[in-house]
Parts: structure tokens; C-alpha cells; sequence
């Protein structure tokens, strides 16, 4: 009896190894099959989550890789990708991505488009792009790649060299904004010259250094004619994004760079490593923030005047009228996108919630640089940051995160988006690397939506 | 007569051996040889490139002022590193690295012109493109531009020939004039 026994469950036990066997090579064999697996596949992290650390529950893989110097980002409905390429050197200035085997990495990717830049977005069916001086769309069909005649929305932006980043997003009442940066660090006289006072007033602020809105259905637009300059005083944001749940725009503020190297009276390289704050602007219509005549300290709590127009580190001067961030990030992090993150596959915090996109300190030298990083500000229903802003995506710039020189990040984060399901895209333009992050815990539940 | 009629096979096989391991025997000597001669070539060239380098490096050492250095690299501090980064490799897609590049490793007119007139527009450095503005330093005194130079020639991996104060002055006045 017990013989019988052993023996029947050595012969189960090998019939079962033998099975198990058969089933591994069997997965190892297919390549996604059935929807079961697809979702396995769309949710299982890559080893390290592509080179980055995660908040608790959250994985992530490579979408796509080496893919150029991959700026912003949008998803479409369906699931395709589209990321605006800085230069054209890979082939277009438009990247599309497609996963056609269900795993969720991209297998179809195909570059279009004859302008390299940083802006991209979807409105109503159309991919809005821009190039350093127009804002194009073209109307999306079945295809990937799409072949409807490009449109010009808004031409006429000057062209310029430092901060021509044209990024804009959209409101609900058919409006699109655009960020027109400074051309300068502080308006000086003599550009990046130490001692050189500012301009003043300071004429980059008539066509630069804010945002401009414009219809978003209109075509053939100029800056000059059919601009309203929305808010001003903003050096360069390249990260802006419409706030659905209040209604409103919100903005991050490149701040200003070299206050030890231009007034060392005033400032020595410790000082200038850590100010001025990263801004996180709340923006309404006629809004104005102080560039170039003033900076956010973070310590003071307030916006002093630059040393340009008279100010020595410590007098406020006329900064006293200008609008304060609603939350101040550490000096030189270079905030190049924000999303709001409206879905519900992330944890209940998450949902309202801002992500933001750092591409990482240059202007700390001789200071290590820092802050490669995606951070999150919980949101509450005020539109006012609800608490303080976590790490949630980090150490892209290697492991450690503090580097000597910018060149020397494994990745630079700058563009977000959020998929059809909720997962979120992070781009890096410095070795074109395309993540794809989702919710662990809650696979289960998101597979219902997996189409 | 099987041995008569199996010999010139053998004797065949023998000689065909003996010839393939002679000639296995004599190309693997050969190749030997001439390893060991390319080693030992190698091992001498190396040594004579070393000896040689730091001949010239003994010979060099004295032309390049150490206070000319100095200067330059108190002026580097100061205001170059925040764009051109303390490795000299600049920051990418906005301030091009001064390593192993013609702009820097090149005419001596050219960069010094650079440094006292700036720099705007498209360039292309080490086959990146960058669209940025360098600020004219034409404040800083011919030392202190020869230096700035002449540091950043011996920095980051780079060799190049000093930049005499007496050159600066030059390229100043026929800027100026």
C-alpha cells in the first residue's frame, strides 16, 4: 500500500515535471498567443525597471531604446506612441511607435515629420507638433505614420537659439499654449557677461519669456496677430499641462543660471548651486512671474531682485507685486514636462496628482549635479499642492544620482505621458530610452481594460 | 610483394606526414618567431613611444608656464567650468565639449578670437550640432586669456601647444583695429 503509494506519486510527480517542463518550453516558444499572456507580458517589469528605481508597487520596462533625443511624448487611444525627436538625424523629427505583438514593447517604429523639436500633443484627433518657430498638426487616420496634408497652426515665433523649446498643451475651450522661452539667462546688456546690468525694460518680454494663447482649430496663425500673451515674466517652461479638475494652466520655470559667475560680489558658487528654486507655476490670464527681474528664493520664501536690476541677494525691491510658485523644486532641475494624471490605475494618491519630469542640473559646477528625476506632487482639490513632492522615478542618471557632468547621465528624463490604461511614459533624450511604468499590485484589475 | 606493393603507399603516407608536420612544425615556429618578434618589436616600440613621450614631456613641461596654468585654470574656475563643466565635456545639445576638438586643438587665431569676440549661431563640434551664445571675454587680460587657453590645451586629456600672452595681444589689436 505504501509502495503503492511512493510509486504513484513519483509517477504523478514526474508526469507533472514532465508537464511543467513541456509548458516552460512551450511559453519560452510562443510569443504571446493568448490575452492571458499579452497581459503577463504588458505587466511584467524588466529587470532594474530599464535602469531606474520606483516608488513601492510600480514596474516598469523598455519601450523603446536608442530611439534619438526623444523630448515629449503623447499615447494615443489605440495604444500608438508618438514622441518629438530634438534634431532629424534618425529620419524624421517624429517617432511613432507601435506594439503589434501585444507585449507592450514598440516592434513597429517608423520616423516622419521634417522638424526636430520638443512639443507634442493630440487634440481632437490631430497630432500637434512644433518646430523651434510653428506649431504644425496633421490629422491622424488608421494609419501609424500618418498621411494627411500638415497644417500650419501658429507661425511666426522667433527664432532663436537659447530656450526655443515651443511646448504648449490645451485647455478644454479650444485654445492651444505656448511656451516662448527667454532668449537669455537674465536679459543682461551683454548676454551671459559678468557685471552686465539687465535690460530695462527688458524687451524680450514682448514676443518671449511666457506663454501665448491661440486658438487650437484655427489655421495659419501668427504670433504677432492672433497671439494673446497669456502670462509673462517666465523665463523658459517648457513643462506645461491644463489642469482639468480646477480648470486652470500650470507651468514649471527654468530658473535663472550663474549668479556666482556673473556677480561674484554677490553670490559664491555655493550659493548659486542652490538658487533659485525651480518654480511650479500656477498660471491664470495675465499672470506675471518676474523674469528677468526677479528669482524665487527658496530659503527667504520670497521673489528677491536680480542682481541686473540693482538687487544684492537680499532686497525684494519691486519683486513684492510679482505672483510666488505654489511649490519651489531645488535649484537647477531643469523641469521639462508635467502630466496630471487623471486615470485610475495608480494608487488613489496618485489620481489629480502632477508628475513631473526633471532633466537634470548643469549649473551646480563645481557642485555634483543633480536632480535626474520624475517627482510627484499630490494635488488637492484647491489646486494647491496637497503635501510635499516625492522622488517617484529616480537615479536615471546612474546609480548614486549624483554626477560630476551632465554628459556623464545614463539617462536624461524629459517627456511624460499617460497610455489609455493609465500606465505612464517617461522619455530620455540622452540615449533615447522609453519606459513604459505601471501598477504591480493592481495588474489584476487592469487586465480587464487590455483590450 | 604486399609489403613491395604496400611500401610506396606508406612510404607516401611517411613522407606526406613528415612533410605536414614539418610544415606544421615550421609555420607554428614561424609564427612563433614572428610573435615573439612582434612582441618584443612591440614591447620595444612601446618602451621608445614612452621614452620618447617623456622626453618630450620633460622637454615640454618647462615651455608650458606653470603660472601661465595657474591662471588659466583660476580663469577656467571661474568662468568657463559652469557652461564647459568641470571635465571639460560641456553639456549636450547646449554647450559643446572642448575635448579632442579642432575648435579647441586647432588655429590658435580662431580661438583665440572666440574668447575675446563670443561665439553665436549654429556650429558643429564633434559632429553634434549646437545653437547657443558664448559671451565675448575680451575683459579678461591677454595672460589671463593666453592662460585660460593654454589650460584648457593641457586639460581634459588634451595636447596641445601653449598660447603665448603675446598672441592674444596680437589677435586683440587686429580685432580691435
Amino acid at each position: 500500500m505504501n509502495n503503492f503509494t511512493k510509486q504513484l506519486q513519483f509517477s504523478v510527480s514526474l508526469l507533472f515535471l514532465l508537464s511543467l517542463t513541456g509548458l516552460i518550453i512551450s511559453c519560452g516558444d510562443s510569443s504571446s498567443s493568448t490575452a492571458e499572456q499579452d497581459v503577463d507580458a504588458q505587466f511584467t517589469a524588466d529587470e532594474n525597471n530599464g535602469s531606474i528605481t520606483l516608488s513601492n508597487g510600480f514596474g516598469a520596462y523598455v519601450v523603446a531604446d536608442d530611439v534619438g533625443k526623444a523630448r515629449h511624448i503623447v499615447v494615443r487611444d489605440n495604444g500608438d506612441i508618438y514622441v518629438k525627436i530634438r534634431d532629424t538625424k534618425a529620419g524624421g523629427g517624429i517617432l511613432a511607435l507601435r506594439d503589434t505583438d501585444g507585449d507592450g514593447r514598440a516592434d513597429q517604429k517608423e520616423y516622419f515629420g521634417e522638424y526636430g523639436g520638443t512639443g507634442i500633443d493630440i487634440y481632437d484627433d490631430y497630432l500637434y507638433y512644433s518646430s523651434d518657430t510653428v506649431v504644425y498638426r496633421v490629422a491622424l487616420g488608421d494609419e501609424l505614420v500618418p498621411t494627411a496634408e500638415l497644417e500650419v497652426v501658429v507661425e511666426g515665433f522667433i527664432n532663436q537659439g537659447q530656450h526655443a523649446t515651443t511646448s504648449f498643451t490645451f485647455d478644454n475651450a479650444g485654445h492651444i499654449y505656448v511656451n516662448i522661452g527667454a532668449p537669455s539667462n537674465a536679459c543682461q546688456e551683454q548676454l551671459r557677461t559678468p557685471k552686465s546690468p539687465g535690460q530695462d525694460p527688458c524687451p524680450q518680454l514682448d514676443r518671449q519669456a511666457g506663454i501665448w494663447q491661440f486658438s487650437a482649430n484655427e489655421l495659419n496663425q501668427t504670433q504677432e496677430e492672433h497671439g494673446v500673451r497669456y502670462a509673462t515674466g517666465i523665463r523658459n517652461a517648457v513643462a506645461l499641462d491644463w489642469n482639468d479638475n480646477v480648470n486652470s494652466l500650470y507651468a514649471l520655470q527654468h530658473g535663472r543660471d550663474q549668479l556666482s559667475n556673473l556677480w561674484p560680489e554677490y553670490y559664491d558658487s555655493l550659493q548659486s548651486a542652490e538658487l533659485p528654486a525651480e518654480e511650479f507655476l500656477k498660471v491664470s490670464e495675465g499672470s506675471d512671474f518676474g523674469w528677468p527681474f526677479c528669482y524665487y528664493d527658496p530659503q527667504k520664501d520670497l521673489k528677491v531682485l536680480a542682481p541686473e536690476y540693482g538687487g544684492n541677494g537680499e532686497e525684494t525691491g519691486r519683486c513684492a507685486d510679482m505672483e510666488d510658485p505654489i511649490m519651489a523644486f531645488p535649484a537647477h532641475w531643469a523641469p521639462n514636462d508635467i502630466i496630471f494624471y487623471n486615470s485610475d490605475m495608480f494608487p488613489e494618491k496618485y489620481r489629480s496628482g502632477a508628475f513631473i519630469a526633471f532633466h537634470g542640473s548643469w549649473n551646480r559646477a563645481p557642485l555634483p549635479q543633480k536632480g535626474y528625476n520624475i517627482a510627484f506632487v499630490p494635488m488637492g482639490s484647491d489646486g494647491l499642492p496637497s503635501g510635499e513632492f516625492e522622488r517617484f522615478a529616480d537615479e536615471f542618471a546612474g546609480s548614486g544620482g549624483e554626477i560630476e557632468s551632465p554628459g556623464d547621465a545614463e539617462f536624461r528624463p524629459t517627456g511624460l505621458a499617460v497610455g489609455p490604461d493609465g500606465s505612464l511614459y517617461i522619455t530620455d533624450d540622452q540615449k533615447g530610452r522609453i519606459w513604459r511604468v505601471f501598477y504591480q499590485d493592481n495588474s489584476e484589475q487592469v487586465a480587464g481594460l487590455v483590450r | 610483394m604486399a609489403s613491395g606493393w604496400l611500401f610506396p603507399i606508406f612510404d607516401l603516407f611517411i613522407t606526406e606526414l613528415l612533410n605536414y608536420i614539418t610544415l606544421r612544425n615550421l609555420l607554428s615556429f614561424f609564427a612563433l618567431i614572428c610573435l615573439l618578434a612582434a612582441c618584443s618589436g612591440g614591447t620595444q616600440n612601446e618602451e621608445a613611444t614612452a621614452e620618447s613621450e617623456e622626453t618630450v614631456t620633460e622637454e615640454e613641461t618647462p615651455q608650458v608656464d606653470a603660472q601661465l596654468l595657474a591662471t588659466g585654470e583660476t580663469v577656467y574656475n571661474q568662468y568657463c567650468l559652469a557652461c564647459h563643466q568641470a571635465n571639460g565635456q560641456g553639456v549636450p545639445g547646449a554647450f559643446p565639449p572642448l575635448t579632442q576638438t579642432e575648435w579647441v586643438l586647432g588655429d590658435d587665431i580662431r580661438l583665440i578670437t572666440i574668447v575675446l569676440q563670443g561665439l553665436q549661431g549654429e556650429i558643429t563640434v564633434n559632429g553634434e550640432t549646437y545653437n547657443n551664445i558664448m559671451a565675448p571675454h575680451a575683459f579678461l587680460t591677454d595672460d589671463q586669456v593666453a592662460g585660460v587657453l593654454t589650460y584648457v590645451r593641457n586639460s581634459f586629456g588634451n595636447k596641445a601647444e601653449a598660447i603665448a600672452p603675446e598672441e592674444v595681444a596680437e589677435v586683440r589689436a587686429s580685432i580691435e583695429s
